[in-house]
């Protein structure tokens, strides 16, 4: 879409950014990354009242201009640097108007940077309710900059702060807050002249940020730290005494334009609450109930969807083997394809009710007291209380929750989060759980209200949380820390999810997982079909003449026939060829070949174990007689002995197996991506993979 | 008087800090000479407090609270 204006959306965390950002847009926006970094860049666009169109650039929420993260040293650059492809003509600033002073710093800051400025005033209802006066006027007069109250959840104000944005300068209206240039004046006259700077707080900030930032040359950079030696620059006191100037300079600018009650109405009900969901038992208690309720939930809730969707593609199978003539294009269709993408969409209702769980989890705060709650457990096993957010996250995909240790700041806690993470029980292996589960776990309930499967599954996924932990205090001990670690955060009060939220977060997570999951499966299905389907040789064609002896043909019943020919032919095809040469190596596991099979396709993504158990029972399978996965699996016996395969030994080995193993290559890409050295992905994956045949191992002899 | 010495409930008002990099990230969050300090809560493990301050819900370490001088 063409834009005839960028706007950037800044302010700090918990101000209600993303809502607004969500408000102004709708669903007209893309998620991409900033070039050079792994940070999520939201884009949408705004249609003005004069008909103009505004591109809208979410920013990570920070508190200042100083970052203490990848993620927030983007907001400078962008603001900073006019070279940059997403340099904004207007900042729109969101203010929370219950905490306006913090606020203030973040505004106080960009406003210096003398880039065309409008406030946004969010949450006015509730600074309403806790009895805040704000002037919004005189607010307004005193900063120089249009002041727009707004309520982003109510949608209130946004037309006017539409307008505001149609009718904005293109020059910076603002008001200096600060004298910046008293706080090293011979260095920023000297930067601003050597690198032909306008600025004094753009020459300041350069002067604090130079190692990091990526438009200054090798040359400019050596340059502003010579200049800062020369004039004997400490970038921590300096950074100090401009905090303290600029809160000086609110706290006059506050007390004309806001009166606040001494207690403010909200905070009293939010720690109300947190006297509950905080307490010493009850608090892990509820802790503990809701991830219960939450794999309950995801297990019963989605049957039923489930179930349908299921339906509807064994229908689809069927179909067209029945109407389309038979040949191998459609056996390729119906057994390769079809077969495959129905082992992925039938996920689509777990993860999306995972998502829904998360981001109520998130939206209502609740998150942040569990790491506060959770803090010193975690750093007793040399993690954080900031790795909670990943590792829950963990729960849905290792991928986005790697990229969410971003705002843990300390290296080694970071390292040990995204070391484990993976281990973190996902939604891809839910699918082979739950299929493994109901196939060896009868669906009954004990006491009443467990049902037997639930428990299993919530025996996995305790499993992978201790093994987490376990694995997070080994390498508490190898890791060598890099730097202090702090834990610095705010609590912020609770609210009531926004369901428009869940409910996108709910469809743009299924549509990626869909999208991503989707491709690999299709070409997954794709080769393995092609594999299962031809053999090396003519070892096919040794299969039709020897079962084409009137020895065969004379004594053996006509389906009996077409089953043993198909069996024959598997385990002499390409993919049998493959699957037998790792026999040995998973034998002791109580695998076969095709589940070797499995288990080497699963490397590129696990959740396409039950695409490839589809495609390769339904290979052996006959066309007339298309059943579920389950069934297949259900009634697959070993060829030699006639037991079944999947015994209860043999299905909780190869949970085992996925439990552990490092099955994701999205995985393995982004963990390298977030460290920058291959070494990091290279003993994830050894550790795990070591890990994954221990495991299997022991749980085959134990159980078997 | 150290502000991770406070009980629940007590309030203190923050005098220096002894430590110069902690000191730059706790006046980002409001934590400034100057401001009052009420201690809400502490982790049901002892450790993270939550305190008041400036109007809003801030969590940090005790040990990172000991750099906090207050008037008392």
């Amino acid at each position: 879409m063409k834009a005839d204006i960028r706007v950037a959306l800044v302010g700090n965390p918990n101000t209600g950014k993303s809502t607004l950002f969500n408000v102004l847009t709708g669903l007209n926006q893309k998620i991409g990354n900033f070039p050079g970094v792994t940070v999520d860049k939201k884009v949408g666009y705004s249609k003005l009242p004069d008909g103009r169109v505004a591109e809208v650039v979410d920013l990570p929420g920070t508190y200042s201009l100083y970052p203490k993260s990848q993620d927030e040293s983007i907001v400078f650059s962008v603001l900073a640097d006019r070279a940059n492809a997403l340099s904004p003509d207007l900042v729109v600033v969101i203010l929370d108007a219950t905490s306006l002073k913090r606020n203030l710093l973040l505004y106080s800051q960009v406003a210096d940077l003398k880039i065309p400025v409008i406030v946004a005033l969010n949450m006015m209802d509730l600074a309403k309710k806790s009895g805040i006066d704000i002037n919004i006027n005189l607010l307004a007069q005193n900063l120089g900059v249009p002041v727009v109250p707004i309520a982003a959840r109510k949608q209130e104000g946004i037309d006017e702060l539409k307008q505001a944005i149609a009718i904005a300068n293109k020059v910076a209206m603002q008001v200096d807050s600060i004298d910046v240039r008293s706080i090293a004046p011979q260095l920023i006259e000297s930067i601003s002249n050597e690198l032909n700077i306008g600025n004094p707080y753009f020459a300041l900030q350069l002067a604090h940020q130079h190692e990091t930032l990526k438009f200054l040359s090798t040359e400019q950079s050596d340059r502003i730290e010579a200049l800062e030696k020369e004039h004997g620059f400490h970038s921590q006191k300096a950074q100090g005494a401009e905090t303290i100037a600029r809160y000086s300079a609110i706290n006059d600018l506050l007390y004309d334009t806001v009166k606040t009650p001494s207690t403010a109405q909200d905070e009293t009900i939010s720690n109300k609450i947190d006297k509950v969901l905080t307490h010493k038992v009850f608090g892990f208690i509820i802790f503990f109930a809701i991830l219960m309720f939450m794999f309950q939930a995801i297990f019963t809730w989605a049957s039923y969807p489930m179930d349908l969707i299921s339906q509807a593609f064994v229908w689809l199978e069927n179909t067209l083997h029945k109407t389309l003539p038979a040949g191998p294009l459609v056996n390729l269709l119906a057994d390769g394809i079809v077969a495959g993408l129905s082992g992925v969409m039938v996920f689509i209702p777990q993860i999306a009710i995972l998502f829904a769980f998360i981001s109520i989890l998130e939206d209502t705060g609740y998150m942040s007291r569990v790491t506060f709650m959770m803090d010193k457990l975690m750093r007793k096993v040399g993690l954080n209380g900031k790795s909670v957010v990943p590792l829950i996250g963990g729960f849905a995909c290792a991928v986005p929750s790697i990229m969410s240790t971003r705002t843990i700041e300390n290296w080694k806690d970071r390292m040990i989060t995204i070391m484990v993470t993976p281990l973190v029980t996902c939604s891809a292996r839910l699918p082979v759980y739950t299929l493994l589960i109901a196939l060896v776990v009868p669906n009954k309930n004990i006491w009443w209200v467990f049902n037997l499967q639930g428990l299993a599954l919530t025996g996995m996924y305790v499993l992978s949380l201790v093994s987490a932990v376990i694995v997070a205090w080994v390498f508490k001990y190898i890791l060598k820390s890099r730097e202090r670690g702090y834990f610095i955060m705010e609590l912020p009060v609770y609210r009531t999810p926004r369901w428009k939220n869940v409910a996108f977060s709910m469809y743009e997570r299924s549509k990626a997982f869909v999208l991503q999951a989707g491709k690999v499966i299709i070409a997954v299905s794709i080769v393995l079909w092609v594999l299962a389907s031809y053999g090396p040789g003519n070892r096919f064609a040794q299969i039709d003449a020897k079962y084409s002896q009137p020895q065969y043909t004379k004594t053996v019943p006509h389906d009996q026939l077409d089953r043993d020919i198909a069996t024959a032919k598997l385990e002499n095809s390409y993919a049998g060829v493959l699957g037998h040469s790792i026999e040995p190596v998973i034998r002791p596991l109580g695998f076969d070949w095709k589940i070797g099979i499995a288990l080497i396709t699963s490397f590129a993504a696990r959740e396409v174990f039950v695409g490839t158990m589809a495609t390769i029972y339904s290979v052996n399978g006959d066309a007339d007689n298309i059943q579920s996965v389950q069934e297949k699996m259900h009634q697959a016996k070993n060829t030699q002995t006639g037991q079944p395969v999947f015994t209860f030994a043999v299905a909780f080995s190869l949970m085992m197996f996925y439990a552990f193993a490092m099955q994701c290559a999205s995985t393995v890409a982004v963990v390298y991506r977030e460290t920058k050295n291959w070494r990091w992905p290279a003993i994830q994956f050894a550790y795990m993979t070591v890990l994954a045949y221990a495991a299997s191992f022991v749980a085959y002899h134990l159980l078997k | 008087m150290k502000l991770s010495q406070l009980q629940v409930g007590e309030k203190g008002i923050v005098k220096e800090f002894t430590d110069l990099e902690m000191s730059v990230k706790l006046m980002e969050m409001g934590c400034l000479p100057g401001e009052e300090i009420r201690v809400d809560r502490i982790a049901p493990l002892g450790d993270p407090i939550a305190i008041n301050v400036s109007g809003y819900q801030l969590s940090l370490r005790k040990r990172e609270a000991s750099t906090i001088i207050l008037h008392k």
